[in-house]
């Protein structure tokens, strides 16, 4: 079915939003502000994961003692690799190409899999091998926490994602309203990698101690 | 119109009653959100009230019997907590659905769905709050190993399990160890709740001013009550993080056996305190700039004179709003930060008196040769500046370290927050109720009532909380369920100032129930108003404005009623009386059919699985709580499906379809 067709409007009826002021689309605009505010909140765990690095624990270890550097680059990696097929999912709506569109889509949503997979086990090896739990001190909280609402972040980013592909797959395509949600989405995912950069540099490589 | 596909992606039929329970729960509409959020947050102002007045019955005997120990620490806690999350931050939220779209010359929010849904999980939160009291004598998380939680008897109060930590919840008296039972969990999940439906509210807020303003309605033509609004929702989008996380720590170390606030396992109890007060502090200006915006906007209709210095009000307010965020620290002067510490935030905290104290002189230079009408709205906008005036005086006095370390814990604080909350954001409030009342009802209130309401507070509000600033240099200690009897003559008579507010009430809620039946009908533009929400008919049409208006200045309605005579003085012109009425007319009755967004159930439905949530994380370590969880998180994101592919407004169902 065809999507270029926008549903035809009686031009001489009102609605309720009928411009904008500043020019910006109100959910982009939404999306923005949103994504402030989303700012402090990775603020404040990567704050408290700072605050509690260097200190002596009497149960350890700490997370900066057991991290696998190199796993760890690759998941990095892999995240990193999903923004790029985000851009091109958005590239090939552009272009109506629905078929590329759920493609990439899908790509996006595995390779943000496979990093929670990568974290999934990751937390299994610190718990089972290293013995770090959420209670073994404050700096292992913090990391868990931390890493763990980042993940949560990932985790409706690929539900999202999944949502874009299979609303795609049932409509035999995107539609206009939809080309901007899939621009949302695309914000939200750059979003959560690029947090997940800061975190990987701060959190990760400045306070490694051992494994790099 | 809808693609079949997309309206077969519904789940279920459009609803579209117009009246009745259902009409309500399925809205879209600001007003009736608006609505909705000031009756919610006034029956929450109701308890809160009791709450307090059980304690002032308590504390009218130095050594009184009236309460226990533990049902007296759970009720100023949650008189707390209800006063500022489930009365004055909805309070602000109300008046702001209802009359954002109006001032700026919108026919609805920009996200109305989102604003139905900030409406739904700010009322199941509250629920989901005070639910806590059913769950008495219950230690939660049930079976934990290690984790210390059996119920000390004498927590168990007449009044259910409240939570007793003050409405900071400080650390560690709010741990596990602490506080054991569920209230305290109850409390941090409830306001993180809240704190959901304030972030929404805030990015919904945020996107209306930015994007929705009529033509010609450029930033600096804007009311200030729409710049105090925006102040406000950039101070919840940027503090709200903040706290999510903040009590996010103390459900983990409560519920999972985290350490960040456990000083044994290494965690740093202060750190709590910074969070709290980095949200705090900014807290303290979310619950005060809506009440400065509707003084703002009520003193130069009654002053019959332009607000005085409007960009330096509204700057002012900006500046607080920046300020509020480098103050934390001076609630802290006595928990041992550094003199280093202690200075930068005492200096800072002076210079928040600055945008302030200019803000008030604005006010008082509003009046200042002004034609002054002692209308209520008036009235308490005049009680609002003479009792924030006070309250921010003393509020100065904590800026200076030493005498800080004096005044903290005591009734002076208690006294000091009670004219800035009280005494400015509920007396700010309530003019505001009173000023747009017959906006809402179409009707006036009864004024000699609304007098007599004010007096009964102003009077009783100043032998309430007037004394407890001596009560607290004498030493009385705030927070605690005994004092010397030689504090006992002030203490009674700060019990009978309470009742009298308690009375005052009683006179507003009669007035405001007569009124809504059996007022005189309004009419147009009762106060001969300044701002567009006045140049539609009362009560406000479905469709707000038939014509969205293009505005050439500040005040634009009243320059559209006056013109200027020869030594620049205001002078109604003459045909004010029929373009005003004329405007009534075409109000009502618009040229071209509007569509409005559709009722849709999905904002209630996705609300409604955050509680679920809420108790499954209590009680998770049960199959019961387990359940809850995935049940919550199921309907949730099962009504987020079914909106996602609802279309927000349905062709040719739309609400109103006049021609």
């Amino acid at each position: 079915m065809s999507e270029s067709t926008a549903p035809p409007e009686d031009e001489e009826v009102a609605h309720h939003d009928e411009h904008e002021s500043t020019g910006v689309e109100n959910r982009k605009l939404g999306m923005w502000v949103f994504l402030s505010s989303e700012f402090l909140f990775f603020g404040a765990l990567i704050t408290n994961y700072l605050l509690y690095f260097g200190r002596e624990f009497e149960q350890g270890p700490t997370p900066s003692e057991i991290y696998d550097i190199p796993f760890t680059s690759v998941s990095s990696f892999v995240l990193l690799m999903s923004s790029l097929t985000m851009v091109l999912a958005h590239n090939a709506l552009t272009r109506r190409d629905q078929g590329a569109t759920r493609t990439w889509l899908l790509a996006t949503a595995m390779l943000g899999s496979v990093f929670l997979a990568g974290q999934v086990f990751e937390f299994t090896e610190f718990i089972v091998e290293y013995d770090m739990t959420l209670s073994t001190n404050p700096a292992a909280s913090s990391f868990y926490v931390l890493t763990g609402f980042h993940g949560t972040h990932v985790a409706i980013g690929v539900i999202m994602l999944l949502s874009l592909f299979g609303l795609s797959k049932r409509l035999g395509g995107l539609s206009e309203r939809q080309h901007l949600n899939l621009e949302l989405v695309g914000l939200y995912w750059h979003f959560v990698d690029i947090i997940w950069i800061v975190i990987f540099t701060v959190v990760y490589l400045l306070t490694a101690t051992s494994g790099g | 119109m809808t693609t079949a596909a997309e309206r077969a992606a519904t789940i279920f039929r459009r609803p579209a009653p117009e009246k009745g329970i259902w009409s309500w729960i399925t809205t879209v509409d600001h007003k009736r959100i608006g609505v909705m959020y000031g009756y919610s947050a006034f029956i929450f102002f109701i308890i809160g009230g009791l709450e307090a007045l059980l304690l002032r019955i308590h504390l009218s005997q130095a050594e009184s019997n009236f309460l226990t120990a533990a049902e007296y620490n759970g009720l100023f806690t949650t008189h707390g907590v209800t006063m500022v999350f489930l009365v004055i931050m909805p309070m602000g939220a109300a008046f702001m659905n209802y009359l954002l779209p109006l001032m700026i010359g919108a026919r609805d929010v920009a996200f109305p769905r989102l604003n139905a849904l900030s409406y739904w999980i700010f009322l199941f939160g509250g629920l989901f709050l005070y639910s806590g009291i059913l769950f008495s004598g219950m230690a939660a998380p049930i079976g934990v190993e290690g984790v210390s939680g059996n119920l000390d008897p004498s927590d168990i109060t007449r009044l259910g399990a409240l939570p007793d930590g003050g409405w900071f919840f400080y650390q560690p008296n709010a741990s596990r160890d602490f506080s054991p039972g569920t209230a305290v969990d109850f409390a941090a999940l409830g306001l993180q709740i809240l704190g959901i439906a304030s972030l929404i509210s805030a990015v919904n807020f945020i996107v209306t001013i930015f994007n929705l303003r009529a033509k010609g309605m450029r930033l600096l033509r804007m009311p200030v009550f729409i710049w105090m609004s925006l102040v406000v929702a950039f101070l919840l989008l940027f503090s709200l993080p903040i706290i999510a996380i903040a009590l996010f720590m103390v459900t983990f170390d409560r519920q999972f056996g985290t350490l960040f606030f456990d000083a044994t396992g290494g965690g740093d109890p202060i750190l709590w305190q910074h969070l709290f007060w980095l949200f705090g502090h900014p807290e303290v200006y979310i619950l005060i700039l809506p009440a400065m915006g509707i003084v703002s906007e009520i003193l130069p209709v009654f002053s019959r004179k332009p607000l005085f210095g409007y960009a330096a009000v509204v700057f002012a307010g900006a500046g607080i709003g920046f300020l509020g965020f480098g103050v934390w620290a001076h609630h802290m002067f006595a928990s041992g930060i550094t003199p280093a510490a202690q200075a930068g935030f005492g200096i800072a905290t002076m210079t928040i008196a600055v945008p302030t104290g200019v803000k008030i002189f604005n006010w008082l230079g509003t009046m200042w040769l002004g034609r002054i009408r002692l209308a209520p709205p008036m009235l308490f906008a005049i009680g609002f500046l003479a009792m924030f005036t006070i309250g921010g005086l003393s509020g100065v006095t904590h800026s200076i370290v030493p005498s800080d370390w004096q005044q903290t814990d005591t009734y002076y604080i208690v006294g000091h927050f009670h004219y800035v909350l009280f005494g400015g954001a509920i007396f700010g409030i309530f003019g505001g109720l009173y000023y747009w009342f017959p906006k809402f009802a179409g009707r006036m209130l009864n004024e000699r009532l609304g007098k007599i309401h004010f007096w009964l507070w102003f009077i009783g509000f100043n032998m309430t909380f007037a004394p407890m600033h001596w009560l607290g240099f004498q030493g009385m200690i705030r927070r605690t369920w005994r004092y010397h009897p030689s504090l006992e003559f002030w203490n009674q008579i700060v019990s009978i100032g309470a009742f009298i507010i308690a009375l005052g009430l009683v006179v507003f809620i009669f007035n405001w129930v007569r009124s809504r039946r059996h007022g005189p009908i309004a009419g147009m533009d009762p106060w001969d108003a300044r701002t567009l929400e006045w140049s539609i008919p009362n009560p406000t049409p479905v469709h707000n404005f038939s014509t969205v208006p293009t505005v050439h200045g500040l005040d634009e309605f009243w320059h559209r009623k006056y013109g200027e005579d020869d030594e620049g003085r205001p002078v109604r012109k003459d045909d004010a009386d029929s373009y005003v009425a004329r405007l009534g007319e075409e109000g009502n009755d618009p040229a071209v059919p509007i569509h409005l967004p559709n009722p849709t159930y999905f904002p209630f439905l996705m609300a409604a699985g955050l509680p679920l949530i809420g108790y499954g994380i209590i009680f998770h370590t049960s199959a019961v709580g387990k359940a809850l969880i995935a049940i919550g998180v199921l309907l949730s994101l099962s009504a987020l499906m079914g909106w996602a592919t609802e279309p927000l407004e349905e062709g040719h169902h739309g609400p109103v379809e006049a021609h």
